[in-house]
């Protein structure tokens, strides 16, 4: 069985064995992270092996339990005592003395974060819950805050006193377009049509991002919250999570989630004793990036190529199956329990004054503290590279920041202390995006990255607009030239010229952000492209040149 | 024109192993409906590592879609594969933070070492190379996937010489 997909996939091989549930008073616990990052480092084996040898140290008031993301995912696998903020890294399932040592000697305090930059200068909404639950417990969920939010809106809130408080928080869509998330229910909510779907779109397809996937993996049933609150609120029955086949780990996570919640009548008929009903069921992706596009997540959905289409009708007034259908991404539907419990005006104070909340930001690259992050919009690039990420590694000097994915751009030096936010980043020429951030380097070439995501671009257009399919595979083969020191400057008009078309005339997001890695790069970096046409030289020597022919 | 199938009886599957339920429970489980399509694809790959022609048929016919239809559908998506991979299977992920970390290194290292490109399977049909868009597991970089194990920071003389042990 499964041959295929554990070729593709990040699956951890060995069955995965649940601890016995911890009885008693708890003095001390351990938290040992299993999302797919540690998992792939054995950190059930330290999660088995912290188990047995608490047992056998008789220390009968400590807990070994499972958690999310931990965030710091570079130092895995990672072991926390929250009782006392420790932070274990590297952990090892041969050598936990250590850490057996700390849980006997540990007096409860209160749980703090640990004091590290990379911890205390984060503020955590959407992953508040990652790294300290049980991910495939609905009683820990419950405990910790879970569903409160929707037991209100289901007995105290009309569907549009919901999207009220949606819309004064001021979220906005963590996919990257940044399109305000409670206009968006409102239009849905007075479209016509019956019945109506809600869809979460978690096919984060950006490469370098993986902040979906940590949120499905260590918190499922926020992101089921989030959707029965929006199903709530907008009219709609039935939804869908459309999830790469990548992430088989945050599949089978959400899959237990979707079983335990309906058990628990959290998800159903009849809702918490309601007259509310809602069905979610999983549909995979496989492996089409563009299916993160919603028309063609929806032509997906539908069980046919993932091709987009032109838009109006927008999916809010037509969508899967021509019927009105709500799509907002994994972060979104995670950041609206905590709005409803919480209130829009106190999300609405976070943030910078077009947008509001936190982000959360996949950081990984060229720095030492790679991970996941949360911080509140606005917060500097420097804080986020050098305070929270802790640098460059091998103390190199920073050259860029890419954000947006393959449709974002790369952000140099200059604008360190720029705070982040969705207009910021389109200002100098990036984007949002999904919250991948890659930190490159001076090994890094930008001509080179230039030409790996249009090879991406190139290899993941649809083929249904012409700008999109010929224009990504020209503009490729103009960087091929450039990195192969074959172009002339005419090759580096044309390729400007080329890129603005394509931007303009494309179907979909896809086509139409695919010669932004080109335009910024070019906008920041323009004296490397010369340096390998003129000067036929690559300055980061990444790229290889042959030297120039002798002339005679 | 669009021809309408008459459905007679159920399709029956190509032959009689006990994997082809799997794939009919799934289709079953959702109605035997043509957006069931990519879903049955799934579990006709989970359950025999790839899809062939047989599968293909059994399936368009199952659900009720052309043939044209299902074989435009399987090969546009990267996921599924119409080939039986090799004995192993060798993942490289060049995701960014992978290919700004080497990830074209290990690449390059497979070539001269093992001979194969991405796609391509030894010719002994002992090893699959394959790439990922990104696995996710970006912290790790450069990652690498072998026979469903992660392998992470990925350093390509040793790994190539762990590759040729398989």
């Amino acid at each position: 069985m499964s041959e295929s997909s554990a070729t593709t996939s990040a699956r951890p091989r060995r069955r995965v064995v649940n601890l016995p549930a911890h009885v008693g008073p708890t003095r001390a616990s351990a938290y040992v992270c299993e999302a797919v990052s540690c998992l792939s480092m054995q950190s059930h084996d330290v999660l088995l092996g912290l188990g047995e040898r608490v047992a056998a140290a008789g220390l009968t008031d400590v807990e070994v339990k499972r958690v999310g993301c931990l965030g710091l995912c570079a130092a895995g696998p990672l072991v926390q005592i929250p009782e006392t903020g420790e932070l274990f890294a590297h952990v090892v399932p041969d050598n936990l003395g250590g850490i057996v040592e700390a849980l006997a000697a540990a007096v409860p305090g209160g749980e703090r974060v640990p004091e590290a930059p990379f911890f205390s200068r984060q503020l955590r909404i959407v992953t508040e819950n990652s790294g300290r639950i049980d991910p495939e417990s609905l009683e820990d969920y419950v405990a910790s805050g879970g569903y409160q939010a929707l037991r209100t809106v289901l007995s105290t809130m009309t569907p549009a006193e919901v999207r009220d408080e949606i819309a004064r928080s001021g979220l906005r869509g963590r996919g990257g377009a940044g399109y305000p998330t409670g206009l968006k229910w409102n239009t849905v909510a007075k479209a016509i049509g019956s019945p109506k779907y809600v869809i979460c779109n978690a096919d984060e397809g950006d490469p370098g991002a993986f902040m979906d996937r940590s949120v499905l993996e260590s918190d499922p049933y926020r992101v089921l919250e989030g959707m029965a609150i929006a199903a709530y609120a907008v009219g709609a029955s039935i939804g869908y999570v459309y999830c790469r086949a990548e992430y088989p780990l945050a599949v089978s996570r959400l899959h237990k989630a979707i079983q335990a919640a309906g058990r628990s009548n959290y998800l159903g008929a009849s809702m918490l004793d309601t007259e509310f009903s809602f069905e979610v069921d999983i549909r995979q992706g496989a492996g089409a990036f563009v299916c993160g596009e919603e028309t063609a997540l929806i032509a997906s959905l539908e069980g046919g190529r993932g091709t987009p289409r032109t838009r109006p009708p927008y999916p809010a007034v037509a969508g899967l199956w021509h019927q009105p259908t709500l799509i907002n991404n994994v972060e979104t539907f995670a950041n609206v329990a905590p709005i409803i419990r919480k209130g829009g005006s106190w999300f609405a104070g976070l943030g910078t004054a077009t947008s509001k909340g936190t982000k959360v930001f996949a950081l990984a690259g060229r720095v030492v503290n790679t991970g996941l992050i949360e911080v509140p919009m606005g917060t500097t690039l420097r804080e986020i590279v050098f305070d929270i990420g802790g640098g460059i590694v091998d103390g190199r000097a920073f050259k860029a920041v890419q954000t947006g994915g393959p449709s974002g751009g790369c952000i140099p030096s200059e604008f360190l202390d720029m705070g982040v936010d969705y207009e910021s980043l389109i200002g100098v020429g990036s984007f949002m995006g999904s919250g991948g951030m890659i930190v490159m380097d001076e090994t890094s070439c930008m001509v080179d990255v230039a030409r790996y995501f249009m090879d991406f671009c190139r290899e993941e257009s649809c083929g249904k607009c012409v700008p999109c399919r010929v224009g990504t595979t020209q503009l490729f083969m103009l960087l091929e030239r450039i990195t192969t020191g074959e172009a002339t400057m005419d090759d580096l008009a044309q390729m400007e010229r080329l890129g603005h078309m394509v931007q303009r005339t494309s179907l979909c997001g896809l086509g139409q952000g695919a010669p932004n890695p080109i335009f910024s790069t070019l906008r920041y970096f323009r004296d490397e492209y010369v340096a390998h046409i003129v000067d036929r030289v690559c300055p980061a020597g990444v790229c290889s040149i042959e030297p120039a022919p002798v002339s005679t | 024109m669009t021809a309408v199938p008459v459905r007679t009886a159920r399709p029956v599957a190509p032959t009689d192993d006990r994997r082809w339920r799997v794939v009919e429970s799934r289709m079953r489980r959702l109605g035997n409906r043509p957006e069931a399509l990519i879903e049955a694809l799934h579990s006709a790959q989970e359950a025999f590592g790839y899809i062939d022609d047989d599968a293909l048929r059994f399936i368009g016919e199952s659900l009720a879609i052309p043939p044209s239809k299902v074989f435009g559908v399987v090969t546009f998506y990267h996921h599924f594969t119409l080939k039986p991979l090799g004995e192993h299977a060798c993942v490289v992920c060049t995701g960014t933070a992978c290919y700004i970390n080497g990830a074209r290194e290990i690449l390059s290292a497979i070539k001269a070492e093992l001979g194969v490109k991405p796609h391509e399977t030894t010719a002994d049909g002992k090893l699959s190379l394959l790439t990922a868009r990104c696995l996710g597991a970006c912290s790790l970089a450069p990652v690498a996937v072998v026979d469903g194990e992660v392998q992470g920071r990925v350093v390509p003389r040793e790994f190539v010489a762990r590759l040729e042990q398989l």
